[in-house]
């Protein structure tokens, strides 16, 4: 009541009028904003689906005539099939070079991390353009040893997969690895547990929740995904590539809606599980915890020593190919070096990777903006309808990215729609990357302002000082971490994204990562390799800024604690 | 930061905008890459007042793309899309009849019928084999003559093809057996024939540039890429099957926006012209233009290299063709 005393009762309640509808104001801007472009495109989606392609109304017609089509329910079973695989051996590998890097004393471990890291930085296609180059019927490995793997097939979307999904398993396995409890492992310690018991009945059970969620991530990743099955397929389909058939090849738009929405079922569950699953995961590590040091005994650490080396000369060796066969005449019959594969003369020089640098390095700011601004408007006022945005917010992770630009075609390609201006532009391609990478850095802003103690609010707020200078003076410093790794989030995936954008680039739009797809397409591996280094090239110069941003960021705002955040899932 | 971005979305905005002072014409193709390049040139040099925005996808995603956008049509012009394909935009009712200036020299095959042609053929190319010389002697496979030779065991494993759906040379290919050999004797071969395939691609010239490199033995593909491979020093061999190659078109349209586009009709008049005939010439069996020379390594006559081809039983029947093809080997 002393506050009260100072400023007339009248005024204070104005204000706080004003900024409570400033609030729903914003909350309102947002709520748009995820209507227009996440909402409504899924909702045009199930409505065609609905439909034949002369737009009669036909209920499930489709869906009956889709798993009655034994050819396209085959893509079903193989999607399933692929996906399963490539997630136990992702994980299992990706389990063994997190624990190296996490609880051993291992040389070099900075190294082996980003080394396993670079994956990431490449469109998915690409790590399946190598192993062409490497393992098909005339790679250099097949025609040195004389033995053909075999790699157009189920076999080799899975050898791509693992390959391309293994950071992703590696970062959320290092994460849950590191938050361990000494006390458990000195406990078993006292009590005479073996090794191996230890491992059993400590470790494993401290981790499962890293595990499942890993496992879903990669699920999803690998259940979406069509630029590995696109290259090393062969006569194999998928669920992914199925869309693309029905859509590009038989101009079947209603067929097309209804693969996406099956395909949607799998990547929802896994999200969900996933979230269950991710929700428990924050209660493990109590606040008395002690971390755990790392360490093994002399023939754990040589071994695991020893594996890591292996697979970080594994990941090595294709990024050599890659490099290597962008460089070279003609790969594998004329080794003479070569620049003229990086002149890109047939795709009109270097526009397309200017484009993408552009899409990237504004989904990056303006996706930041959203999703933080986002997350901060419904993280504080706690109503029923700030619910639903939250709801809406998780959906676009289980939504794979052909769905989403076939659902923009639909959406902002109109006749008569004021969205149509849209369409054709930049500004469409920064869009579909802000909402299908949306997720992730929702969540990561939501995580690190539930960490913030609620009392700077409620000081300011008695204080008489609005929400938003509250925000944008304490608020946003201290999440500046979690800021600046959402940003990198989101230039790097939008660099190397390839499922939405393939359906919205257009005349003057061309994006490198698109054109990696098209060259392969038409044969001209080579140049696809070269615009490969080069994307790749700018990623990992982004990931050099990123740190030195991080560095400077963390020294000047984050004296007061030692973690910091940073995205690690990119499904 | 706010700032930074506001510069930004400023400059996107300015990107988006029309460029203003140049006519500014959106075509949609889908010639090979390394084809275009050399017309660029061209064009720029010809005709400087335009401003050429280009999409270049196989026939197949061009045409998706196409048609997805008909209810807000984004392309002025169809530049080079197999005539197959863009007789079923005329039908869809996508296309704006023009005659562009010099249509009289251009053959009669060449072009639709009506007296305002809806499209214009500018040139033909056919179905050749790549064969891959190093793979075949390792793995010790005879040079295929016919498409008969092809469904022969030895092969199996071995063969690739586009797929009908999504590129033009697939799709010839498919059509040409089909009318030659008559259904259902067609389908018969074609199910020995997808004994033997390793995979159906997407692209056209894909499966020659896979022998190219030897990760194929056998591609099935177009005359101009099989050469090409050839000449860039690929161990390649091309064939020309016995029975006759298929064959199609590739033709030039309008389209139907509801306003009149001069620059549209200027770039649709240059693309006949003698100039655009000389480098087209430079690439394909024949153009539409009589008079121009033949690419080295390729019959003079090609009329007796190839089977004829119905082109409207081509496009009448593509949608069941294509159905079927998909039934029958899509798994």
């Amino acid at each position: 009541m002393s506050v009260a005393v100072a400023v007339p009762e009248r005024v204070v309640r104005r204000r706080v009028d004003a900024e409570r509808g400033l609030r729903g104001a914003l909350l309102g801007l947002f709520a748009l904003f995820l209507w227009v472009f996440l909402a409504w495109p899924m909702a045009q989606i199930v409505w065609r689906s609905l439909h034949d392609n002369r737009g009669a109304f036909i209920g499930l017609g489709n869906y009956v005539r889709y798993v009655s089509t034994p050819a396209i329910g085959v893509s079903i079973t193989n999607s399933l099939g692929v996906a399963s695989v490539a997630m136990a051996v992702t994980v299992a590998l990706a389990f063994v070079y997190a624990y190296a890097l996490t609880r051993a004393r291992i040389a070099g471990r900075g190294l082996f991390r980003l080394v396993a890291m670079l994956p990431i930085f490449a469109p998915s296609l690409v790590s399946a353009i190598a192993f062409v180059y490497a393992f098909g019927n005339n790679g250099i490995v097949t025609r040195q040893t004389g033995f053909n793997v075999g790699i157009y097939g189920a076999k080799g979307i899975v050898l791509a997969e693992v390959f391309y999904c293994f950071p992703h398993a590696m970062l959320i396995l290092m994460a849950a690895l590191a938050a361990a409890d000494a006390r458990l492992y000195d406990a078993a310690a006292a009590l005479g547990a073996s090794r191996v018991k230890t491992f059993m009945t400590v470790t494993l059970p401290g981790v499962k929740y890293g595990l499942m969620s890993a496992c879903f991530v990669v699920f999803t990743l690998v259940i979406t995904d069509f630029g590995v099955p696109k290259v090393v397929g062969g006569k194999f389909s998928v669920m992914a590539t199925e869309i693309y058939n029905q859509v590009i090849g038989q101009q079947n738009f209603t067929m097309g809606a209804t693969v996406s929405v099956v395909l949607l079922i799998p990547a929802a569950l896994a999200c969900v599980i996933d979230r269950i699953v991710q929700r428990r995961q924050y209660a493990l590590v109590s606040s008395s915890a002690r971390p755990l040091a790392p360490g093994q005994g002399r023939l754990t650490n040589a071994l695991l020593f020893g594996y890591c080396a292996l697979v970080a000369a594994a990941i090595l060796g294709i990024y050599a190919v890659i490099v290597g066969a962008s460089l070279v005449t003609r790969w594998p019959y004329n080794f003479a070096p070569t620049l003229k594969h990086y002149r890109f003369d047939t795709i009109g020089g270097y526009t397309p990777l200017l484009n993408s640098v552009g899409v990237a390095a504004l989904t990056a700011v303006v996706g930041t903006v959203i999703t933080f601004a986002g997350a901060y408007l419904v993280e504080k006022s706690r109503t029923a309808a700030a619910g639903v945005l939250y709801m809406l917010a998780l959906l676009p992770v289980a939504v794979p990215g052909m769905v989403l630009g076939l659902a923009y075609i639909f959406v902002f390609n109109a006749a008569g729609s004021v969205l149509n201006r849209l369409y054709g532009t930049l500004a469409i391609l920064v869009i579909s990357n802000l909402i299908h990478y949306f997720t992730v850095p929702f969540l990561t802003a939501t995580t690190s302002l539930k960490q913030m103690d609620a009392e700077f609010e409620n000081v300011s707020a008695s204080l008489g000082v609005p929400f938003y200078r509250t925000f944008w003076r304490v608020t946003v410093p201290i999440a500046l971490p979690s800021i600046v790794g959402i940003s990198m989030y989101f230039f790097l995936n939008a660099m190397v994204t390839l499922s939405a954008v393939v359906f919205l680039v257009a005349p003057g739009t061309e994006l490198a990562a698109v054109a990696v797809l098209l060259l392969d397409d038409a044969g001209e591996s080579a140049q696809a390799t070269a615009m490969s280094v080069l994307i790749i090239g700018i990623g990992l110069l982004a990931r050099l800024v990123y740190w030195a941003l991080l560095r400077g960021v963390t020294r000047r705002t984050q004296a007061w604690t030692t973690a910091t955040q940073e995205p690690t899932s990119t499904a | 930061m706010v700032r930074w971005a506001l510069t930004l979305l400023v400059l996107l905005l300015a990107a988006a905008a029309p460029a203003g002072a140049k006519d500014t014409v959106v075509i949609y193709t889908a010639l090979e890459p390394e084809q275009i390049t050399d017309y660029m040139k061209a064009v720029n040099k010809t005709l400087p007042n335009l401003d050429v925005k280009m999409l270049r996808l196989s026939t197949g995603d061009i045409s998706a793309r196409f048609m997805a956008e008909k209810d807000n049509p984004q392309a002025d012009v169809i530049w080079g899309v197999g005539a197959t394909n863009v007789m079923v935009f005329k039908n869809a009712g996508l296309l704006e009849p023009y005659a562009p200036k010099g249509l009289a020299r251009v053959q009669p095959l060449f072009r639709d019928k009506d007296a305002t042609p809806s499209w214009v053929g500018i040139d033909i190319y056919m179905s050749a084999f790549c064969f891959n010389t190093d793979v075949a002697k390792k793995k010790n496979l005879p040079k295929p003559e016919s498409w008969a030779d092809l469904t022969k065991p030895v092969y199996k494993g071995e063969i690739v093809m586009p797929n009908p759906a999504s590129s033009g040379t697939g799709y010839l290919s498919v059509a040409s057996i089909l009318q030659r050999m008559k259904e259902p004797e067609g389908w018969k071969y074609l199910d020995a024939l997808d004994k033997n395939m390793a995979e159906y691609t997407k692209s056209g010239s894909k499966p020659c540039k896979d022998t190219a490199s030897g990760e194929r033995a056998i591609g099935i593909s177009f005359e101009y890429v099989a050469m090409k491979m050839k000449k860039d020093g690929a161990p390649v061999e091309m064939i020309l099957p016995k029975e006759g190659s298929g064959y199609e078109m590739e033709a030039n349209a309008l389209t139907k926006k509801g306003k009149s586009n001069a620059a549209a009709k200027e770039f649709l008049d240059w693309a006949i012209t003698d100039e655009a005939m000389s480098l087209y010439s430079k690439y394909f069996a024949a153009v539409s233009v009589a008079g121009f020379p033949v690419p080295e390594g390729l019959p003079k006559d090609i009329s007796k290299v190839v089977y004829p081809n119905d082109f409207d039983w081509s496009a009448k029947n593509r949608d069941r063709i294509l159905a079927e093809w998909a039934k029958r080997y899509q798994k």
